[in-house]
């Protein structure tokens, strides 16, 4: 058996571990990377051709022996390339690692060929893409089988198997059938697992005959077929017995292997089960494994600049010096307005021993956090944020202290300390800020973007509960106003369910016994009543209200039925742990009779009204349960000028963000594929360089430090995203009108002066930045284009009835 | 059908009818001075009431002009695109009482006739357009029943394919026939195609004495009968189930061109509009430049 025996070990050439390798290589220590593919940085090398990769944080120094920079994709690829020869990097590609087994200073890394490597130290970087499930059925190793596919239009007259039924599966086979004859393998009998798009243009495929597919099946074994038409033999154990296809070529998408897995096997701890969370490391980078170092994605950092800086430090931690982060001096700068005079390190430690929320925080994740956030030590009186504000941030008070101003003018006053923390029901519900937040005297605050403290919070449990528990206390405290002592109501909240719900799935059944009150906490619901045998929706409720509020006051029966509009969490918070809050309050009783009272009104009034109830469940149907503000055109007055969506591009770039055409109307009411600024935008969900932001008045708005990289644009599910460079300025409307120059407001733009130009994800802003509101209102030349919230699908559906 | 929805505010609704009462002011207060006004002349243009009157219906002209440039001006937050043509319509109704009490009622073979029978061409038109615009919209929604006109396309043409696949199995004719009759489908058109709605799609059909001419085939009308004739001749079993689904797709997309063809002339119809009204309004931007430097010309 071939072993090798290297001081360090660099797992995986992706950014980070090039930059440890070439580090590594610089140092004249002994080294070896490692990588499983046949060549370096592969995420980059799948990126298409000539695009930008961008080089974000801007203020970040890059501290590497290999150049990065904002560039064309093949620039920074031959600049690695050049480096890693530079540095004589020794590298072996197309070696995979199954095992880590061991600790400093004697780590055995087993790879696939059998072969071993023993190494002083580990420095991992694999990222989080893992590997790819294998079809585990014998010829699985042949030629044909492949596991990713970069450029459908590289196959012709192929006979092609594509195993799998997820959106690859189904994008590659669409892709593919284009001019290969293709067949799917299906393991259920329907694909459950695609987005609606994929899905709609699947079955058409497979009906219109251009794509077959095998359901209920599995693959049982491949074999070469010499002298065949088709070189290869794939058998399927189908429902109603074998069969054979006689193919060129498979493709198995069947997912991945999240790199998880590995990493427990190495020893490595989390600190949660979440599939989020990240590895426990030390601010060195260092695992619970002594000597195995995490760098890069894997450690929660997937920007390429950070990860390269990690992969340097990481060896340089490794030798046993402590060099300064990369990002020590932006820290330093960031600190030098507080009024404690501390060195970095001291400030990151007073922040932890002044916040017991980030008494379970590990060094490194706070310095993390604390890099993401704002720290603001604003006057006296300075209002952080207003009631009814949109912004999502989380705010912990470092020093001094903060007012909280609650109730509809203010009227309730709570003073929050040092150490304490407020911003939560935003964060979680996606909603508006149910009060305002005033600076005290010698406030310092640290403002945290929601990215940041979602990411704490899954990887540190801790934390979570924490929020979660004074997320329950503070929502009944909004909720009914009521002036119930702290502790009391932590003995409501320790009552308390987090519930979570599908869309579509029912909260509870009219008829049924109602023993509890539902929070909503983020998404929202429906209301439904039963009316001559057909479900009639009566109201909408946003996350931060309550429905069910029946079950609080010993009556038994619900009166309606209410169901998930889209994903939705709830607090529910049973009957009896309410009672001792109703014993000794009267006035909340009458409140919350009251607004049974309104319930029951609202209902009767949309009885009989069954074309405005269809109209609100066509609303939700379309996803508009999330919105905040969802842009509706009145198909009875609109006379299709698309001067709605000239105005947009004119006023953004050249490309217009919304499609007044696309999507679908009922009752005279069209939805447009335009961004409904969703409560818990889908696209923030994976922004490497957390570019996605909420502004106070609730738009959703991309950022100037957007890398492109097409994430927010395949995680919408309302395709209101694109990726697009800008156009040229177009002559004024008076050169237009007078001398002809063209092309004339409203006219398509010219072709972006560069082609080369980077392409940047563009959204609806709501025209933030212009004044007077959105432009494509505000260029409607009949009323037809209007925007609303949710709250008001009520008000509208009521005028569609006659 | 359903009512408007209460939150949308038509351009007609803008605020209140605020528009409506400007444009009823001025309409009552120029009615009320000429009817007050008694100068030695005859009243005309001359006279300065009739001055005030000209300038007025000058400036009103040339604001009703100005929603072209408002229109796209696209940054602009000089109220919003729907109150301007608020205002546009009311006040144009307006124009017609002002400028007429300016003439006096004194009319000939002049230029300053021809820029009041041009504007109150236009007007005329606008008026038609008012028409349009409130009848249209409503209709085009129910002719396309909460589909996209791209769909309609769409589904235009995926009942060809799957017509051509029924037809695969039988006589070669009817594949002939399907196909001849999806390569001479014509959605588009020209103007008077569009305008009309009319479908000049056609086919050929395999005779008797083998290959014939095209014939018209307005909304598959030709190739329905051919095929239905064809289905009364059959005494296959095998063969007429299938004919008798080719019938059928071929039924489905006659209604889906028939509602298709009925969007686009609905379409061509308001855009046509905008056409004659538009050009106009510059004729008479340009006579009634003529009409006030001919005036002071003559003064």
């Amino acid at each position: 058996m071939l072993t090798e025996r290297v001081s360090i070990a660099v797992i995986g050439a992706g950014p980070a571990g090039l930059s440890a390798a070439a580090h590594a290589a610089d140092l004249g220590i002994p080294h070896l990377l490692l990588e499983a593919s046949p060549g370096h940085a592969n995420t980059i090398r799948k990126y298409q051709k000539g695009k930008h990769v961008m080089a974000e944080p801007g203020a970040l120094p890059l501290r590497s022996p290999l150049p990065f920079a904002a560039a064309v994709r093949e620039a920074v690829l031959e600049g690695w390339d050049a480096g890693l020869a530079a540095h004589r990097v020794n590298v072996r590609y197309g070696a995979e690692a199954v095992a880590i087994s061991g600790s400093r200073p004697q780590f055995q890394i087993a790879l696939k060929d059998g072969s071993v490597v023993h190494a002083e130290c580990v420095v991992l970087a694999i990222g989080v893409q893992g590997n790819p499930r294998k079809l585990g059925v014998s010829g699985e190793d042949l030629a044909c089988v492949q596991y990713q596919l970069d450029d459908a239009d590289a196959y012709r007259d192929e006979a092609i198997v594509v195993v799998g039924a997820g959106d690859a599966a189904i994008e590659n086979a669409l892709a593919l059938s284009k001019r290969n004859r293709v067949c799917l393998v299906n393991r259920a009998a329907e694909f459950s697992r695609a987005k609606e798009g994929n899905l709609s243009a699947v079955l058409k495929a497979i009906e219109a005959g251009t794509l077959s597919c095998f359901f209920k099946s599995s693959c049982a074994r491949i074999e070469a077929s010499a002298g065949a038409q088709r070189g290869y033999r794939l058998t399927l154990d189908t429902d109603t017995g074998e069969a054979s296809v006689a193919c060129d070529r498979i493709i198995a998408r069947l997912g991945a292997i999240p790199p998880r897995q590995f990493l427990e096997a190495c020893g490595v701890g989390f600190p949660g089960p979440q599939p989020t969370a990240l590895p426990i490391l030390s601010d060195q980078y260092e695992s619970s494994v002594p000597g195995l170092y995490v760098v890069g994605a894997l450690a929660g950092y997937p920007l390429i600049k950070q990860a390269m800086n990690q992969g340097y430090e990481a060896v340089e931690y490794s030798r046993g010096r402590a060099v300064e982060p990369a990002d020590e001096p932006i820290l330093r700068e960031r600190f030098a307005p507080l009024p404690f005079g501390l060195t970095v390190a001291g400030t990151l430690a007073l922040i932890r021993e002044r916040v017991p929320l980030f008494a379970e925080v590990n060094p490194l994740l706070l310095r993390e956090l604390v890099l993401g956030s704002e720290v603001h030590a604003p006057a006296s009186g300075t209002v952080l944020f207003r009631k009814n504000d949109y912004t999502n941030s989380f705010y912990t008070i470092i020093n001094g202290g903060v007012d909280m101003e609650l109730g509809d003018e203010g009227q309730q006053r709570i003073a929050l300390r040092q150490g304490q923390f407020f911003g939560e029901g935003s964060l979680l519900s996606g909603r508006r800020r149910a009060g305002s937040a005033l600076a005290g005297a010698g406030c310092v605050v640290l403002e945290t973007p929601r990215r940041e403290i979602l990411k704490l919070m899954s990887s540190v449990d801790g934390v979570r509960r924490v929020v979660d528990e004074l997320f329950i206390i503070r929502a009944i405290q909004s909720s009914f106003a009521t002036d119930a002592s702290f502790d009391e109501l932590r003995t409501v909240a320790a009552g308390a369910r987090l519930n979570r719900y599908r869309p579509g799935e029912m909260l509870f059944e009219e008829g049924a016994v109602a023993d509890c009150l539902h929070l909503v906490r983020s998404g929202s619901v429906a209301v439904l009543r039963q009316l001559g045998g057909r479900d009639v929706v009566t109201s909408y409720v946003a996350a931060g209200n309550y429905v069910g509020e029946i079950g609080l006051l010993g009556r038994t029966r619900r009166t309606a039925s209410v169901r998930a509009n889209v994903a939705t969490e709830t607090v529910s918070i049973d009957a009896a742990a309410f009672d001792q809050l109703l014993a000794r309050n009267a006035a909340l009783r009458e409140r919350i009779q009251d607004t049974i009272r309104e319930r029951l009104a609202a209902n009767a009034r949309m009885q009989g009204q069954t074309q405005a109830g269809d109209l609100i469940s066509f609303l939700m149907q379309q996803g508009l349960g999330e919105a905040t503000d969802v842009l509706l055109i009145n198909e009875s007055l609109c006379v299709g000028c698309d001067n709605c969506e000239k105005a947009c591009a004119e006023t953004h770039g050249g490309t217009s963000r919304l499609d007044r055409g696309a999507g679908p109307s009922f009752a005279q009411v069209h939805v447009p594929t335009s961004c409904r600024h969703c409560e818990d935008p889908h696209c923030m969900t994976d922004c490497p360089p957390d570019a996605i932001r909420r502004a106070p008045d609730g738009e959703v708005y991309i950022r100037d430090n957007c890398i492109g990289c097409g994430n927010c644009e395949r995680n919408c599910p309302y395709g209101v995203i694109q990726m697009a460079a800008a156009t040229p300025a177009k002559p004024p409307l008076l050169a237009w009108l007078l001398l002809g120059s063209g092309p004339g407001p409203g006219g398509v733009a010219g072709a972006p002066a560069d082609p080369q130009a980077a392409k940047k994800a563009v959204k609806c802003d709501m025209c933030k930045d212009l004044g007077g509101g959105p432009a494509c209102v505000r260029a409607c030349p009949t009323g037809a284009a209007i925007r609303i919230s949710p709250e008001r699908f009520v008000e509208l559906a009521h005028g569609s009835d006659v | 059908m359903a009512a408007m929805s209460s939150i949308h505010e038509s351009a007609l609704a803008y605020r209140g009818r605020r528009y409506l009462w400007v444009a009823l002011a001025l309409t009552a207060a120029s009615v009320l001075a000429y009817a007050w006004h008694s100068p030695a002349v005859p009243p005309n243009g001359g006279t300065w009431l009739g001055y005030t009157l000209g300038t007025v219906a000058a400036l009103l002209i040339l604001l009703l002009l100005a929603l072209g440039i408002r229109k796209r001006s696209y940054h602009s937050t000089l109220g919003t695109v729907s109150g301007w043509v608020s205002a546009h319509v009311y006040l144009g109704l307006a124009l017609v009482v002002v400028a007429t009490l300016h003439t006096g009622f004194h009319f000939g073979r002049n230029v300053h006739t021809l820029a009041y029978v041009l504007m109150c061409l236009v007007i005329a038109l606008g008026i038609v357009g008012v028409v349009l615009y409130a009848r249209y919209p409503a209709r085009m929604s129910v002719n396309r029943q909460g589909r996209a006109r791209a769909q309609l396309v769409e589904e235009v043409n995926d009942l060809n394919a799957r017509a051509l696949r029924v037809a695969q199995p039988l006589p070669a004719e009817f594949l002939a026939a399907v196909r001849s009759a999806r390569d001479r489908l014509v959605l588009g058109g020209n103007a008077w195609t569009l305008l009309t709605g009319r479908d000049r799609s056609r086919v050929v059909l395999p005779g008797s004495d083998g290959a014939s001419a095209p014939l018209a085939n307005p909304f598959q009308a030709t190739l329905i009968a051919w095929l239905g004739d064809r289905l009364a001749r059959c005494q296959d079993g095998e063969v007429a189930p299938r004919i008798q689904s080719l019938l059928t797709l071929i039924s489905a997309q006659r209604v889906a061109i028939e509602r298709l063809k009925r969007d686009l002339a609905f379409q061509a119809r308001l855009d046509a509009w905008l056409y004659l009204h538009v050009p106009l309004s510059f004729a008479l931007l340009a006579a009634l430049l003529a009409h006030v430097v001919s005036v002071f010309l003559y003064w």
